[in-house]
């Protein structure tokens, strides 16, 4: 990289994540101001445009690529009408040990004076928390499962390529025709249509406002500037400030910054899940690149300079702080970013092009926490490109993440997506697969499957607080044979499940009412067309999804009842429940007779495999297909992102020897150390699930570095990938790190603050998780050579 | 008659036994003792006990459980066993709940053993790997071995056997004609360090290398590097003379000393003999590998 790149490299590394008030400000005194005058949707669309008018703006020394969503460098935005931080919740922030948010006390005055007076009862989260029911509450508290909406909005969708081609005066052109076709006569939805269709184009206004600001301000820092280069580089900003996005884009560094603009817009408009997705960037970009490169308007090195001051501006947006208990669940700044590369075309070619192997070279010489980056790895695409990624992932980032696209397509038509559509998808987030442009792929909360198993053993009590959460299912120490354990485990999960999809049905419902996402509407087919907000439906595609976590501790908990109970009689179900109760006190021999005589998923050992298997028929029976409020279907994903730690907290002493609170196992990955036979029998117990009814599975593995020196290393890496994905196999990453090394950065964590390891679908600095989660890292089997 | 075998490991993915990703089949007994052995396990054709004190909870089970009466529960969660009656039956390690107590050592089908051996097909196929057959020594057991190798090249497997060539010059050639590769190991060139060293001549090893060469099998060479003793400028130039006057040049690799491997000696209740050798540095390796390449043979580390 080049001086300029390493000294934005450096200042984004070392900008420490504040919280700016000043979006809640504007939008607080926006909502007090102008209450009930117009429309929910016209209101939010109105709202926006008035911060974007108003907001700060910031354009940093020697950026290429400008505009920020805060003040500065990660200075986090808020979010009051969804959650409103309270003062002692931003104090926490601004002084807890782990991802801080610093936070000064004029940020609490502010908040104390201006914002809580207005949006205390009104803000998303007590509304909903209003409505859900007491059974769902009690199920949530318990940790069966979380709940994804409850402060941040519905987001979980990536971008296609249309804007390239199309800039925000095409949408307004799309919008005002969808806007003459309304049928007042015979559509009863034709007014709320409008007030949508009308937001929009308002929510359109307020981007280009914001671009406009930032050519001015460029302008006058160009005028100030007394460096004639600088000087230079400030006015060919705000040339492109004043092209894109209003118009689309002509040349690769216009095509970046479109994209920037389109991606501070949807994070600013509302804090959706996993920030958002930019898609196949090496595919939306090429175009551009090509003509550039062609005509001589730009070489390789200065188009790769624009990519990496590109990159950095995503590192600049820590996730928004959430508040309360949620804020264990997934300690991190990441917020989920994730850039797509190769994959397949929409007409089934081979997608990678030498922007692919650029992007791999910015991502080794960035490799900051984010964004993130995945392969879509098709059949079709050559292995020099698997190898050149697997290169980088050598270096032990923990990403890029590998997909297998071919899979993924089939995914997708399996759930009723056109075949071209599909092709154009892939994954995004940690590994949720979705249509890009053209699909809201919700993800809706976690779910506790080894907690749903205790309440089976437990005949419908939670034992840790006594409290009777499930259905009655009968007396566990009568229980004669595995089947009866599974009969009463489906019966738990069906009512766990019944419980969650109801929740769902009523946020989503709150959602697609009070709070539209009019900017990202405009983006995403067919919500123009449908007049429909992303949040209420308008979408091509949509889809919820479960993520159902911990199916390695449940297996061997079955496989050990199923060993020691049923098929040895050496144990009674009596004799397990007691110790499990007592957490194995005075019985440790019986918990390692568990633990290690028990056949355990990840060992390709068919026994257990067909536990897992069964277990995962029983999730996909009671999730998928189920009608969601958005006119789309709900399906299972098999991701944990930090969850499995929570899971594990709330969770008792299993049959499989784990201890009360120990983590369950993450992902589809088998229980922490478990797995004996190496990397390629963990693949092949999980490649027997059936993953191409899902929407999402997630495997991490973890190598030493030694395993994977020189070329053969390459090589075989690469063909543990391409032998997975020939069995069908989502999604695989690989940690490349030593244990010794995660122990002597906890040891002096000053000294390993860039330390990057995969956690689950996303890596983090090591330094930045929670002592449990990095135990847990560094308790995963390491796979090495024999 | 199903044919069957003593094996001691199965260990997939196995990244150093020739080609591609590997399943490598570790068969017991071994004719040789060599001083540096990795794998002294792998020497008796017996099964052994292995144990691994600092996992033991004390829970006496084993005791219970010994038809031999060959183990004594002591005070404090210790065991103690007496060599002469263990028969290593493995009642022990059946009710070992910690796996303090394992055995080493497992008779099996040969017709079973390539199902097991199958289950990597996949990755077999994505990386051109296979299976190696390795040891202790694998023709030591050379119907059993024949039996394998033609299974698998019934199943379309790539095969490699690992030997030190300590054999009949006929099974040599009955299993070299079988196996797609020969990982032949050439430790010592001087017949008395040689015997010093492993407890065996080196004569019929060189001989049975220059036959296979010269029938054309494809064969890699492979020489450990062992501080003080492979490593001398003696044995190297020996070495890479002897290969240099063979029909073809095998290409030779270098495998260098893991010590690691000595702490296994003691879970066997067996004497380490070689004592505090550090591990060459790759470096080092790196170097004896330009000396034999100047001596005009393909070597790698």
């Amino acid at each position: 990289m080049n001086e300029r790149v390493a000294r934005l490299r450096q200042a984004s590394f070392e900008a420490e994540p504040s919280i700016s008030t000043e979006r809640a400000v504007w939008i607080t005194r926006f909502y007090r101001e102008n209450i009930g005058k117009w429309s929910v949707p016209v209101m939010r669309a109105k709202a926006f445009e008035y911060l974007y008018e108003n907001q700060a703006l910031y354009l940093g020394e020697g950026e290429l690529i400008v505009g920020e969503r805060g003040p500065r460098p990660k200075a986090v935005s808020t979010y009051p009408e969804l959650t409103c931080h309270s003062e002692e919740n931003l104090r926490i922030l601004g002084s807890r040990k782990m991802t801080r948010y610093r936070t000064t006390e004029e940020d609490v005055r502010v908040y104390r004076e201006e914002v809580i007076p207005f949006w205390r009862g009104r803000t998303m989260r007590e509304r909903l928390f209003a409505g859900l029911s007491d059974a769902w509450k009690a199920a949530y508290e318990a940790g069966l499962f979380t709940e994804f909406m409850e402060q941040r909005a519905p987001g979980h969708t990536t971008f296609d390529g249309k804007f390239y081609q199309k800039g925000l005066l095409g949408f307004k052109d799309d919008i005002a025709t969808a806007l003459a076709a309304l049928d007042f006569l015979h559509d009863p939805e034709a007014a709320s249509k409008r007030e949508e269709l009308s937001a929009m184009a308002i929510a359109c206004d307020a981007v280009m406002a914001f671009a406009r600001r930032h050519a001015e301000l460029a302008e006058r820092l160009a005028a100030a500037e007394a460096d004639p280069q600088r000087s230079a580089e400030l006015r060919q900003i705000a040339a492109t400030c004043r092209r894109v996005p209003a118009e689309p884009p002509r040349d690769f560094r216009e095509a970046l910054q479109m994209y920037w603009f389109m991606h501070l817009g949807t994070i600013t408009e509302l804090n959706g899940w996993d920030a958002m997705n930019p898609g196949h960037l090496d595919r939306y970009f090429y175009p551009f690149y090509r003509r550039d490169l062609d005509s001589g308007a730009l070489t390789r090195e200065q188009a790769k300079e624009l990519l990496e001051c590109f990159w950095i501006k995503f590192n600049n947006h820590p996730a928004p702080p959430k508040v309360g208990v949620t804020a264990e669940e997934s300690g991190t700044y990441n917020d989920f970013t994730n850039i797509n590369l190769g994959g397949l075309l929409s007409d089934g070619g081979d997608g990678v092009n030498e922007l692919s192997y650029l992007m791999l070279e910015v991502i080794d010489e960035i490799h900051l926490l984010q964004p993130q980056a995945n392969l879509q790895l098709s059949r079709k695409n050559p292995d020099r490109f698997l190898k050149a990624a697997c290169e980088v992932i050598r270096k032990g980032y923990g990403y890029p993440s590998v997909f297998n696209a071919d899979g993924v397509v089939e995914q997708m038509v399996r759930c009723g997506k056109r075949l071209e559509d599909a092709r154009e998808g892939g994954t995004s987030g940690c590994v949720e697969t979705g249509a890009f442009g053209k699909e809201a792929y919700v993800l809706t909360g976690y779910l506790n499957t080894p907690k749903i198993l205790e309440l089976a053993l437990n005949d419908g009590r939670d034992p840790r607080t006594g409290r009777q959460l499930g259905p009655r299912t009968g007396d566990p120490r009568g229980f004669g044979s595995l089947d009866e354990v599974f009969a009463a485990f489906e019966r738990q999960l069906r009512h766990v499940v019944d419980l969650k999809v109801a929740g769902n049905l009523f946020i989503e419902k709150m959602y697609a009412t009070e709070m539209p996402a009019v900017f990202l509407s405009v983006l995403i087919d067919d919500c123009i067309k449908n007049g429909k907000d992303y949040n209420a439906g308008g979408a091509r595609y949509n889809t919820s999804y479960i993520q159902c976590v911990g199916i390695g501790t449940i297996t061997d908990s079955l496989s050990a009842l199923r060993t020691h109970v049923f098929e040895l009689g050496a144990l009674t179900m009596g004799q397990v429940l007691d110790a499990l109760r007592a957490d194995f006190a005075g019985s440790e021999p019986l918990r390692l007779a568990l633990w290690n005589k028990t056949p355990r998923y990840g060992n390709d050992d068919d026994a257990a495999d067909g536990l897992m298997k069964r277990v995962f028929d029983a999730l996909f029976a009671a999730i998928d297909g189920r009608p969601n409020l958005r006119g789309g279907r709900y399906h299972v994903d098999m991701l944990p992102t930090t969850c499995h730690i929570y899971f594990g907290a709330v969770l008792g002493a299993t049959p499989d020897g784990r201890k009360a609170g120990a983590p369950v196992s993450e992902g589809i990955s088998p229980v922490q150390g478990a797995d004996r036979q190496g990397p390629t029998a963990v693949v092949k117990s999980a490649a027997k699930m059936d993953q191409l009814r899902t929407g999402g599975t997630l495997l991490n593995m973890k190598f030493l570095p030694g395993t994977l020196r020189g070329q053969e290393g390459i090589d075989k890496m690469a063909s543990l990938v391409r032998g997975y994905f020939r069995l069908d196999g989502h999604h695989i990453q690989f940690n490349v790190v030593d244990a010794a090394t995660l122990r002597e950065a906890q040891r002096r964590p000053q000294e390993y603050r860039d330390l990057i390891v995969r956690v689950a679908g996303y890596s983090d600095y090591f330094c930045d998780l929670g002592r449990e989660l990095q135990e847990e890292i560094i308790s995963r089997t390491a796979q090495s050579d024999f | 008659m199903a044919m069957t075998g003593t094996i001691f490991d199965v260990r997939r993915f196995s990244l150093h036994d020739g080609p591609g990703i590997r399943t490598t089949v570790f068969l017991k007994g071994c004719p040789l003792v060599c001083v540096w052995c990795h794998n002294p396990e792998s020497q008796p054709a017996r099964p052994l006990l292995l144990r691994r004190p600092e996992l033991c909870v004390g829970c006496g089970r084993c005791a219970a459980q010994c038809p031999q009466g060959a183990l004594q529960a002591g005070a404090g969660g210790s065991f103690t066993r007496e060599e002469a009656r263990c028969t290593a039956c493995g009642a022990c390690v059946g009710v070992c709940p910690s796996e303090a107590l394992t055995r080493v050592g497992r008779e099996v089908e040969a017709a079973a053993l390539v199902e097991e051996v199958v289950r990597d097909r996949a990755f077999f196929d994505e990386s051109g790997g296979g299976v190696t057959f390795s040891g202790g020594e694998p023709l030591g057991q050379p119907e059993f071995l024949l039996e394998l190798l033609a299974r698998c090249r019934h199943e379309g497997l790539h095969t490699a056997v690992d030997t030190s060539g300590y054999a009949r010059p006929s099974t040599m050639r009955q299993v070299a004609a079988l196996a797609d590769l020969v990982l032949y190991d050439l430790k010592l060139l001087d017949p008395e360090a040689h015997r010093r060293y492993t407890g065996v001549p080196n004569e019929a090893i060189l001989e049975n290398l220059r036959a296979l060469v010269a029938d054309g099998r494809p064969v890699e060479i492979r020489l450990p590097v062992i501080p003080g003793i492979t490593d001398t400028d003696e044995n190297v130039s020996a070495a890479a003379a002897f290969v240099a006057s063979l029909p073809e040049r095998p290409r030779v690799r270098l495998l260098g000393h893991h010590r690691a491997a000595m702490s296994k000696y003691a879970r066997l209740g067996m004497a380490q003999r070689l004592g505090e050798v550090a591990d060459p540095s790759p470096a080092r390796l790196e170097a004896l590998a330009a000396r034999l390449r100047a001596a005009g043979v393909e070597a790698f580390v």
